[in-house]
């Protein structure tokens, strides 16, 4: 097993509304490994975006990181002072969003953009970085990028945006790449390509990567691990095998089956998950997926259930996983609790 | 399915451009062709899925045949009637028998308006209730009914639609689409703003009408996985052409168009160890502009297909490329020149160029994709595509 570069320990991140407390991540851990790919999976709401902006430590006012550790390579993040930070942000962890038109600046040129990040996490010249930039942009595609470096964003296409975007994270070398929905916006023959580049990336630069996604498919290609959020909290992680061909939270299970399979005939109905998400301004005391778990218990309403370890890589938070619980078919029973 | 199926929708050369040109004194026009020309048909009480990536004019299609636009050419028929040429007047009991749900479900509902008007808003404009004994009672009982029908409750009647939630928003869209008995639906990607938990109860929904009314569906969508589930036949469109028509299993199983091949293997499979990575069609580039389309196929400055090769036994191309287009750019491999950029024709100077830097082979555009467009064909039965090559491409007779 390789190193450990990022460890997040019970983070807690809410965001004190006008009207009321809203507790978007309610208390997760998980760990990523050097040059390792992790899937956050989730509806929106679920709090896979809070989680990766608290690495970032973007929660800005009225969000709060609450509790929690976030351990960097040794350094707990949380702890570090706005000043700090800022050296952490581009030269070790990277983020790339959605929609790449927002993230870019309409009124400079690309070369400006990309030359004004590398400068401000380098000695390098304006030469030399521009000369970096035009590099950088041949590396994820970018046709004829030493004219293309001059345009402006509204010259580019949804998809050569974010590969400039992609190329500007990548600038500095960072270790941690947060890619938060980076192909939602793109279309599905655009998202193939920008799929193959990021997996051709992590293998050149052997970087790791944090993919958040709502696509269980897009998940599926790029990661080597997952976790699947519902609620503010972590009902489920392993490796991708794991979730996809043995999955043990029944809304891992849900989720696989109200989409419809690449081969299936067309007559097969889907089994959707009744009802709706939880509030998460008065979020359930319990499982947060009870009301809409058909195996709900008693137990499930008044207290979430622990992560059972399935197996050494996987673990579940559900109660039917407790020795004590009736045994239901497809559900492991567990001894150990993490 | 029956064999005799009698069209309820069919669509001919339908066009829809819009006039995109800026300032007073440009001299040139700048033409979008969102829509360029397309054919189909959707046969009563199935589900027509019409996929494409944005921009191919998927959505202008659905939104000139409620004529929310005004067609440019061709002919919507309904029903045998054409809807592009009648007056706004005989269109109106049209309107009743075509009813639309959105995209988003946010935009899509007047926020000042509870359930109660945004459903009762059909039903008045069409005096659906006129001659009843009591109207306004019936009108009550319909919108309960229709309430609950799509999961919802009696007493969300009186509520605003800020309200709910997403899934929610899209059962009142559905609700209201449903209430003046509509025959044919444009579902303009219902579920695409939904969550993937809460889309499986939407596409079911919408199948249990279908069912229960004879209801007929234009879906359309860019999940093509969905597209695929709940259709009975799909479309493929690129830059405002249809590519392909066929049933929804043989366009899975064996598509036909070049694009269509690329379009499929795009999709992401929630698989992890699935085989289909390794044979993945990634497609180059981007999607031309439709202002002012060039002749031609729209998809082959794209398509794999869309070149022959030129293979030199002597090492000289001066007689065999002068006046031909090349496929792509082509770079000095020693010198790192670049010699011609994708798609200029080639001159002698650049014959020359290419003879001296040793090139065993130029790839050079098939002048009939960048000439001509092709015709949507029927290739086999009841599977059409547009592509002057598909017999080649597919190893057909």
């Amino acid at each position: 097993m390789n190193k450990k570069l990022l460890e997040v320990k019970n983070l807690k991140t809410s965001f004190y509304t006008h009207l009321g407390e809203v507790q978007a991540v309610r208390g997760i851990s998980f760990e990523l490994e050097e040059g390792g790919v992790l899937g956050i999976v989730g509806e929106s709401g679920s709090g896979k975006s809070v989680t990766s902006l608290s690495i970032m430590r973007l929660i800005d006012s009225p969000g709060v990181i609450k509790e929690g550790e976030i351990i960097f390579d040794g350094v707990d993040l949380t702890k570090l002072k706005k000043s700090e930070i800022a050296d952490y942000r581009g030269n070790e962890i990277s983020m790339i969003f959605q929609d790449p038109m927002t993230s870019l600046n309409p009124v400079y040129k690309i070369k400006n953009q990309m030359i004004e990040v590398i400068k401000r996490h380098t000695d390098m010249t304006t030469a030399e970085a521009l000369e970096r930039a035009i590099d950088l942009l041949k590396q994820v595609g970018i046709p004829d990028p030493v004219a293309q470096i001059n345009d402006y964003p509204h010259q580019f296409s949804g998809g050569m945006r974010q590969r400039a975007l992609i190329a500007t994270a990548i600038s500095c070398n960072p270790r941690l790449l947060i890619a938060d929905e980076p192909t939602t916006a793109l279309d599905v023959t655009i998202q193939a390509q920008i799929l193959e580049l990021l997996k051709q990336l992590q293998k050149d630069t052997g970087m790791s990567i944090i993919l958040i996604t709502h696509d269980l498919g897009v998940i599926a290609e790029v990661s080597t691990n997952v976790i699947v959020m519902y609620g503010g909290l972590i009902m489920e992680k392993g490796t991708v095998q794991d979730i996809f061909y043995n999955p043990q939270h029944p809304y891992t299970k849900g989720l696989h089956k109200s989409i419809p399979k690449p081969h299936a005939k067309n007559d097969e109905r889907l089994i959707p998950i009744k009802g709706s998400p939880p509030d998460l301004m008065n979020p359930p005391s319990g499982c947060p997926f009870s009301s809409r778990c058909d195996f709900a218990m008693e137990v499930c309403l008044t207290d979430a259930a622990p992560g059972y370890k399935i197996s050494d890589s996987q673990s579940s938070a559900c109660w039917l996983h407790d020795a004590e619980s009736p045994v239901v078919e497809g559900f492991k029973k567990s001894k150990e609790v993490l | 399915m029956d064999d005799n199926r009698v069209p309820l929708l069919e669509v001919i050369n339908l066009k829809k451009h819009f006039d995109k040109s800026t300032g007073l004194f440009s001299k040139k026009k700048k033409i979008l062709t969102a829509v360029d020309g397309i054919n189909f048909h959707i046969y009563k009480g199935e589900t027509f899925g019409l996929v494409g990536e944005s921009g191919c004019g998927k959505s202008t299609t659905g939104r000139t045949i409620v004529k929310l636009y005004e067609p440019t050419d061709g002919q919507i028929l309904f029903d045998g009637v054409d809807l592009a040429t009648i007056s706004a007047k005989n269109m109106f009991p049209y309107r009743r028998k075509i009813q639309m749900i959105f995209q988003d479900p946010y935009a899509s509902l007047n926020g000042r308006m509870t359930v109660t008007d945004i459903i009762a808003e059909g039903i008045d404009t069409h005096n659906i209730f006129a001659g009843h004994e009591n109207p306004k009672q019936a009108k009550q009982e319909k919108i309960y009914e229709l309430l609950e029908s799509v999961g919802l409750k009696r007493e969300h009647a009186s509520r605003y639609p800020h309200e709910f939630s997403g899934g929610q928003r899209q059962r009142i869209g559905i609700a209201r689409a449903l209430a003046v008995d509509p025959d044919l639906i444009i579902c303009d990607e219902p579920i695409s703003a939904l969550d993937v938990s809460i889309q499986a109860q939407v596409v079911n929904m919408l199948q249990d009408f279908q069912k229960e009314k004879g209801l007929t569906y234009l879906f359309i969508a860019h999940d093509l996985s969905m597209v695929k589930h709940i259709s009975d036949r799909i479309g493929v469109m690129y830059l405002g052409h249809m590519m392909e028509v066929s049933s929804s299993d043989d366009l899975y199983a064996t598509p036909l168009h070049p694009y269509t091949k690329a379009l499929l293997s795009s999709i992401p499979v929630p698989d992890p160890d699935s085989d289909i990575k390794g044979s993945r069609i990634v497609l180059q580039g981007d999607v031309r502009s439709p202002i002012n389309p060039k002749p031609g196929c729209r998809f082959a400055s794209r398509c794999r297909y869309a070149f022959t090769e030129v293979t030199s036994s002597d090492g000289s191309f001066n007689d065999s490329l002068v006046g031909k287009f090349a496929f792509e750019k082509i770079v000095d491999p020693n010198s790192g020149d670049l010699i011609i950029l994708q798609g200029i024709e080639i001159t002698a100077l650049v014959a020359e160029k290419l003879t001296n830097a040793k090139f065993e082979s130029v790839k050079i555009t098939r002048e009939r994709c960048f000439n001509e467009t092709p015709e949507l064909v029927e290739i086999k039965e009841e599977h059409y595509a547009a592509c002057h090559f598909i017999k080649e491409i597919n190893n057909l007779k």
